[in-house]
C-alpha cells in the first residue's frame, strides 16, 4: 500500500523513507550528530525525533567511531539502526567499525551476528564546500567485502531505495548526492537551479514502497553509446547527451555493490561503446572496476575503448571547483572521442 | 537477526536510555541563575611544577580575576601592565569588528562560508598574548584571534577567506581555513579534533630535539567526543609533551549542547584527571583569567613540566557559521543570559574601573577598527571575491599533490587547460 503520491525533493524523499521504516518496524532507530530536534544540517531527519520519540531519534556525541560501532551493537540486539555521518568526508573515524566490524561480523561469527545498519550520508561537491565537505569517497566502500553502496539520483529512487536499505540485513552505505538534494543539476553551475518539482521522479508515493538494491534503471534508451554513471552525474550525462543529440544509453546504477551486470552487459552488447562518469577521483575509482568488467564481458562487442570521465587526482579545491568538476565540456569531449573511433 | 540470550523472566523494572536535552528551547526564557559563579579567591594559583594529583579541585572550580565591578584580584590575577591590558582590549576589539565584516560579506555574496568568534575572543586573543611567538598553535576554525593577535595582516585572511588572486593557499580551502607557518598557525583542517595529535607530535619533536619552544591546540568542547582528543591526551601523558590542550566550552556544537559531549556529568577540564594531567577551568569570558592560565600552563610545559588541559567556560554567541540558524534550536537571548556576560566588555569596564580608559575612548575606538576593516576589505576586494570561483591559475589545482607531479596529474592538467580554452577562450578572460 503506497498510498498517494506527493512532490517530494531529494531531501523530503529521505526523511519519508525514514518516517516510513520509523513506523513500521519498532527496531528502527536514527542517530547522527544534529539529527535529534534540528532535524539534520540538510533536514533530512526534519520533524522525525518529534514524532518517532527521543529514544528512537536522537543526537549523538561528535564520534563518527561512536556512531558506527555504538549502531554495530545495537544491531547485535536486534535493533536496525540508521546512522547518519554528517559528510562523507567525516567517515573516516568511523572506518575501523565499518570496514573491520560491521561489514565482516556476518561472516566471522558465521552467522551468529549481523549488523543490519544503513549509514546515511551526504557525498559529493559543486556546493563549494571546500575538501572537507565535497568528496566522493564511495570506492572505498565497494572495495570492503561485505558492505553494500547505494547512491540515489532522485526523489523516487532514494525513498525506495533507502527502505530496501533499511531492511537490508546487511551493512549498507548509503551515499545521499548533496547538490541535488533540492533540484536535479544540469552541470552549468551558472544557470538556474530547477526545482526537482519539473522532474517526474519528484512525484514519490507516501507510502511504503521498495526498490531493490542491485538493481540499475535505464534513464535513457539508446543504441549509440553506453553511460554508465550515477547520483549527481546522472542530470549531467543526460544534459549533455541532449544538448549535443547523441544517440545514448544513460545507466544509472543506484546501486554500487551489488552491481547489476545483466543490464551493463546487455547496454554494451548492444552499443558497443561505454563512457563511464563518477565525480570522484579518477585512480582506483569506481569507474575502474566498471571499466574491468565491462571488458572482461562484452569486449569482443567493444568498437571503442571504454573511456572515463570523473573528477581530477586532486583534492577537492575550493575557488576552482568549476574546473574540477567532470562537467559537460569534459562530458562532451569524452563522448565524440568514443563515437568517433 | 543477530542471536541473543534469552531474556529471564523477571520482576525488575524496565531500563531506560537516557537522551541528554538542553534546558531552553526556541520560546523559553534562559535563566541561567543556577550557574554557579565562584568568588575570584576562590581558587588559589598553585605553582607551575604542581603534580596533577595535588590539584584536582581546579579541574572542577572556576579559575577567575575579573569580578562583575571591573575589579581584578586574587592570586590568579596576572598583574599586566596598563599597556597590554589595552593592546588585549583593542585585539579582541579587532577581531569582532573583523568578524562582523566578513560575517555581512558572506551574507551580501562575497563567499561562500564563514564562523564568527564572538563572545569567545578572549580564549583566542588573551591564550596567544600568553604565548611567545615561536610558540605553535594547531588551532581549530574559530582562532581568528591568534592570527591577529599575532599581527598577521588582515588583507591577508580576508584574500584566504574570498579565495582570491592574493590568497597564498590558491583558493584550496574553504573560508577561514587559514594556514601562517611564520606566525606559529598550523594549516586549519576542516574535520574535528584532528590538529590535537598533531600538536603533541610538534611538541614531541621539540622537546626531543631540545628546542624550547612549545605547542597549543584548540578545538570545542563537542570535538572532545573525538578519538583523536583522547589518542591526543594519552600520548601527552606518556611522553610529558610540552603541550596545552584548550578546550572552548561554547555550550554548543552546531545544534547539541554540551551535554552531548558529556557536560551532565562532569567537567571538560576533568578529562585531565584520569590522564594524571594538570586541568584548570577558567572563566572563558575573563580576559585576564584565561591569560593567567595560558601563562601557567605555558610556564608549566617550558619547565618540563608537561602538558596542561584548560577549559574555557564560555558562551557561542552566534551561530556555529554562516550556514548555521541558532533560533532553531536555542532560546533567543541566552547570550544576555549567560552569567559570565562579554570578555570585550569585561576588560572594557575594567579598565575603565582602574581609570586607564573612558567609555567615550572605547566608542571611538571601535569606530576606527571599523574603519580600519573596512579600508583593508576594500584593499582584499581589489584581488577578487570568491563569485564562481576560479581566480587562479587553473594549473595551480595539480600543484602541491605531490612535491614532483606525477605523469598521470601532468595528462590531467593538459586536460583541464584544454577545457577551460574551450569554456573561456584562450586567455581565459571570460571566466
Amino acid at each position: 500500500m503506497t498510498g498517494s503520491t506527493e512532490t517530494m525533493n531529494m531531501i523530503e524523499a529521505i526523511n519519508s523513507a525514514m518516517d516510513v521504516m520509523l513506523t513500521r518496524d519498532p527496531n528502527v532507530v536514527l542517530l547522527g550528530e544534529d539529527i535529534g530536534y534540528f532535524g539534520g544540517v540538510f533536514r533530512a531527519t526534519a520533524g522525525l525525533q518529534k514524532k518517532h520519540g527521543k529514544t528512537r531519534v536522537f543526537d549523538t556525541p561528535i564520534n563518527e567511531c561512536g556512531i558506527i560501532g555504538v549502531a554495530v551493537g545495537m544491531g547485535a540486539y536486534g535493533l536496525r539502526p540508521v546512522p547518519e555521518i554528517q559528510f562523507a568526508d567525516y567517515i573516516y573515524p568511523g572506518l575501523d567499525q565499518l570496514v573491520s566490524e560491521a561489514a565482516r561480523l556476518r561472516y566471522r561469527s558465521a552467522g551468529d551476528f549481523i549488523a543490519p545498519m544503513t549509514v546515511r550520508a551526504p557525498f559529493g561537491g559543486g556546493i563549494f564546500g571546500g575538501q572537507t565537505h565535497s568528496q566522493s569517497p564511495e570506492s572505498m566502500f565497494t572495495h570492503v567485502c561485505g558492505l553494500k553502496t547505494i547512491i540515489p539520483s532522485n526523489p523516487y529512487d532514494a525513498k525506495g531505495l533507502l527502505i530496501a536499505a533499511i531492511e537490508d540485513n546487511d551493512p549498507v552505505v548509503f551515499f545521499e548526492p548533496k547538490r541535488i538534494y533540492n533540484g536535479p543539476f544540469s552541470g552549468y553551475y551558472d544557470r538556474p537551479v530547477e526545482p526537482w518539482a519539473k522532474h517526474a521522479a519528484s512525484a514519490v508515493p507516501q507510502g511504503y514502497y521498495r526498490i531493490e538494491l542491485g538493481k540499475a534503471a535505464i534513464v535513457r534508451n539508446g543504441g549509440a553509446v553506453t553511460i554508465l554513471t550515477y547520483g549527481t552525474m546522472v542530470h549531467v550525462a543526460m544534459t549533455v547527451v541532449e544538448e549535443q543529440g547523441i544517440d545514448a544509453e544513460v545507466v544509472d546504477l543506484r546501486s554500487l555493490m551489488p552491481i547489476d551486470i545483466d543490464t551493463i552487459t546487455a547496454s554494451v552488447e548492444k552499443t558497443g561503446r561505454c563512457l563511464i562518469i563518477h565525480e570522484a577521483t579518477r585512480t582506483s575509482g569506481f569507474g575502474a572496476e566498471l571499466a574491468a568488467l565491462v571488458q572482461e564481458r562484452c569486449f569482443y562487442h567493444l568498437e571503442a575503448p571504454v573511456e572515463r570521465v570523473t573528477g581530477f587526482d586532486t583534492p577537492y579545491p575550493h575557488s576552482l571547483e568549476w574546473a574540477y568538476f567532470p562537467g559537460p565540456v569534459r562530458i562532451a569531449t569524452a563522448l565524440h572521442k568514443i563515437l568517433k573511433d | 537477526m543477530s542471536k541473543s540470550p534469552a531474556a529471564p523472566v523477571t520482576n525488575l523494572a524496565p531500563l531506560s536510555l537516557h537522551i541528554p536535552e538542553p534546558r531552553f528551547r526556541p520560546g523559553d526564557t534562559a535563566d541561567f541563575s543556577d550557574i554557579g559563579v565562584p568568588g575570584v579567591d576562590a581558587i588559589t594559583r598553585p605553582g607551575e611544577g604542581a603534580k596533577p594529583d595535588t590539584m584536582r579541585d581546579l579541574a572542577y572550580g572556576l579559575i577567575r580575576v575579573l569580578d562583575f565591578d571591573g575589579a581584578a584580584s586574587g592570586s590568579w590575577n596576572p598583574g599586566l601592565s596598563t599597556e597590554r591590558k589595552l593592546a588585549m582590549l583593542r585585539t579582541m576589539m579587532l577581531v569582532r569588528a573583523f568578524d562582523d565584516r566578513m560575517f555581512r560579506a558572506q551574507r551580501q555574496g562575497k563567499t561562500s562560508f564563514y564562523m564568527k568568534s564572538t563572545g569567545e575572543e578572549a580564549t583566542s586573543v588573551a591564550t596567544a598574548m600568553a604565548l611567545d611567538r615561536g610558540d605553535m598553535c594547531f588551532p581549530s576554525y574559530r582562532q581568528q584571534g591568534i592570527l591577529i593577535a599575532r599581527d598577521y595582516p588582515l588583507v591577508a585572511m580576508m584574500n584566504q577567506i574570498y579565495s582570491n588572486r592574493g590568497d597564498h593557499l590558491m583558493g584550496r580551502q574553504l573560508p577561514i581555513m587559514y594556514s601562517a607557518p611564520d606566525h606559529g598557525f598550523f594549516s586549519i583542517s576542516g574535520n574535528l579534533a584532528t590538529q590535537y595529535p598533531q600538536a603533541v607530535g610538534w611538541a614531541m619533536a621539540s622537546a626531543a630535539k631540545g628546542d624550547t619552544r612549545i605547542a597549543a591546540t584548540w578545538c570545542g568542547e563537542g570535538s572532545t567526543a573525538e578519538g583523536d582528543f583522547h589518542s591526543a591526551l594519552t600520548f601527552a601523558a606518556v611522553y610529558n609533551a610540552p603541550v596545552i590542550f584548550n578546550v572552548v566550552n561554547n555550550q554548543w556544537a552546531i545544534s547539541s549542547f554540551s551535554g552531548f559531549a558529556g557536560s551532565e556529568r562532569t567537567t571538560f577540564a576533568a578529562r585531565a584527571v584520569g590522564y594524571g594531567v594538570a586541568g584548570l577551568r577558567v572563566d572563558g569570558n575573563d580576559p585576564l583569567a584565561v591569560y593567567a592560565a595560558m601563562e601557567w600552563a605555558a610556564n608549566r610545559a617550558r619547565t618540563n613540566h608537561g602538558p596542561t588541559l584548560i577549559e574555557y567556560f564560555t558562551y557561542r554567541a552566534e551561530g556555529h557559521s554562516t550556514s548555521d540558524d541558532p533560533s532553531a534550536y536555542r532560546a533567543a537571548q541566552e547570550f544576555a543570559a549567560w552569567p559570565l556576560g562579554d570578555p570585550v566588555l569585561r576588560l572594557r569596564d575594567h579598565l575603565i574601573a582602574d581609570g586607564c580608559w573612558e567609555l567615550a575612548r572605547h566608542d571611538a575606538l571601535a569606530a576606527e577598527l571599523e574603519t580600519m576593516v573596512k579600508a583593508a576589505q576594500k584593499e582584499a576586494e581589489k584581488q577578487g571575491i570568491l563569485g564562481h570561483g576560479m581566480l587562479q591559475p587553473f594549473e595551480t589545482m595539480f600543484q602541491d599533490v605531490f612535491e614532483e607531479m606525477p605523469w598521470h596529474l601532468k595528462e590531467q592538467c593538459a586536460q583541464m587547460l584544454k577545457e577551460q580554452h574551450a569554456k573561456f577562450g584562450a586567455d581565459g578572460d571570460a571566466r
